[in-house]
């Protein structure tokens, strides 16, 4: 009986709680989106911000894309031999990097890389009192703190995201026709006759998607890690990171379906 | 000219539904230094969160030179909320930025200055806190007292019309912590018609500054006057706060230890 009047009541404010998590995390970004044309000294805080994601992540991201292309190349190549396919392993190679590896594995590896570094530096800010500081010298804080990480982001993202993508394909041609004697004229006329300006574009708008949900979500835990129901302190921030990096990583994967679904 | 008395009308504030300031009838008056004195926990913080703008009262009013601050518009509020100086515990200075830069802050934001001209505005009040020398370190490189002093220097380089402090002698040597009351003094004296209002359990701090006190136990004002009003008063909690003497309903507070946690502790303490 009690479970009858406890479970509805729990399985609707869950619900409630969640509508109202999903509406403070739009605002929030809204918010955070509109203040980039309100505010003054937008760009050298943006450039600042893009030097933090993009080139600190560069290095990062070369790596990952090199040895993914080369993974892909490899897996591709010992697929693709038993039906006689080996020429195809071009495509295979580009397809998969441009529509679906790359955009996600950038946007993976950039909330680990400064993700989790926007939870935690506005987290510690916010549990320092500097984000009141700031409002009361009427600085808003969202348009400080918020507002260059997104537009950085929105730069940032696409830029790694390509780069990613021809780092890989060197990677799968460093596998399918240096070490496995792939016809390397084969390997790049597939890419050419089968990559498309759609799957491109599918990719660039992939790649701004997930750099807007990343940057939100991460911004958001840190700015708000004084409202953390399960720790104070230093202890919120931390948990704030976490929250950030496990949400936006599964956003990402969530949305990319959704986005996929579209695309194709 | 417009008075900047702070007023505080049948106030309740608290988080979530946990109520902290019960009640609160006081006034600040403009052009003195006000000091808002209590135990730790009794709620002087989340007075002074009210009076900022960063924590709306449970009930009741926070009124600022006559007006009723939560009754404003959001342009009105940043209107007013721009002749305040905040003064935050530790300073909140912005760890990326220099001295000088989070001291210039809220005139690089708000106005198009050169960056020479920034500099100078910074160096002067950095040089009224004795940080002149100190404007390209950074805030992690400072003492805490230091970081104090950089936070007031942040707090009037707008010259405005209230000054708050948040416990700015609290974890601070004697010697720096005179210093920092000389400082306010001084603040007071250089912007003679500035409200001044200073957050404190500090009683040297209270004697050497204060023109007015308020205090505050477990949230319920107990006494709003003058300093030689509060020396003179007769009321017992404030007699045992004024001779830093424990409240000897309190006093017979030690129960011995458990024995199976002395026991552990011995053989830890042996091993």
């Amino acid at each position: 009986m009690i479970l009858l009047r406890t479970f509805p009541a729990a399985l609707g404010r869950y619900w409630l709680n969640s509508t109202a998590a999903v509406g403070n995390l739009t605002l929030f970004m809204l918010s955070g989106l509109y203040q980039i044309f309100t505010t003054r000294k937008i760009f050298p805080r943006t450039l600042q911000q893009v030097y933090i994601i993009g080139h600190k992540s560069l290095f990062v991201i070369l790596l990952i894309g090199a040895f993914c292309g080369m993974v892909i190349g490899l897996q591709g190549y010992y697929t693709l031999v038993q039906f006689g396919s080996v020429g195809m392993l071009g495509s295979a190679v580009s397809l998969t990097l441009i529509r679906e590896l790359g955009p996600v594995l950038t946007a993976i590896m950039l909330t680990g890389r400064a993700g989790s570094s926007m939870a935690a530096e506005i987290g510690v800010m916010r549990i320092t009192d500097q984000i009141d500081a700031l409002d009361v010298m009427d600085i808003s804080s969202l348009a400080y703190l918020v507002s260059p990480r997104l537009l950085a982001s929105l730069i940032s993202f696409p830029l790694l995201t390509a780069i990613f993508d021809v780092i890989g394909i060197f990677g799968g041609y460093t596998t399918g026709v240096l070490l496995l004697n792939v016809n390397e004229g084969a390997y790049f006329y597939r890419i050419a006759s089968s990559v498309t300006m759609t799957d491109i574009g599918g990719g660039f708008i992939k790649s701004v998607v997930f750099g807007l949900l990343v940057t939100t979500v991460c911004c958001h835990q840190g700015y708000n890690a004084h409202h953390r129901r399960d720790s104070v302190g230093p202890a919120a921030v931390g948990n704030a990171t976490t929250s950030a990096v496990v949400i936006s990583c599964v956003l990402i994967l969530v949305s990319d379906y959704a986005l996929t679904s579209f695309l194709l | 000219m417009q008075a900047w008395d702070i007023a505080f009308k049948a106030l309740h504030a608290g988080y979530d539904d946990y109520t902290v300031l019960r009640n609160i009838n006081a006034n600040l008056p403009t052009g003195k230094i006000s000091v808002i004195l209590g135990g730790s926990g009794c709620g002087k913080s989340t007075l002074l969160r009210q009076i900022i703008g960063l924590s709306r009262p449970l009930s009741g009013a926070v009124m600022i030179g006559g007006k009723d601050i939560f009754a404003l518009s959001h342009a009105e509020f940043r209107k007013m909320r721009r002749q305040m100086g905040v003064l935050f515990q530790d300073g909140a200075l912005l760890g990326a930025l220099t001295l000088a830069q989070n001291v210039a802050l809220p005139l690089s934001e708000h106005l198009k200055l050169s960056k020479a001209l920034l500099r100078k505005a910074a160096l002067r009040v950095l040089r009224m806190v004795g940080l002149e020398n100190f404007a390209d370190f950074y805030p992690n490189q400072l003492s805490g007292g230091m970081r104090k002093r950089a936070g007031l220097a942040r707090a009037i380089i707008t010259e405005p019309r209230i000054l708050l402090c948040d416990e700015p002698t609290s974890g601070l040597d004697p010697i720096t912590a005179a210093r920092m009351d000389a400082l306010l003094r001084s603040m007071h004296t250089h912007y003679q018609d500035m409200t001044l209002v200073v957050v404190s359990h500090d009683l040297a701090s209270l004697r050497a500054i204060a023109q007015h006190v308020l205090i505050i136990k477990d949230g319920s004002t107990i006494f709003a006057g003058t300093p030689k009003a509060m020396e003179a008063s007769t009321n017992p909690y404030l007699q045992h706060f004024l001779r830093r003497e424990t409240d000897e309903r309190n006093t017979d507070t030690h129960t011995p230890i458990d024995a199976n946690i002395r026991a552990s502790l011995d053989k830890w303490l042996e091993s």
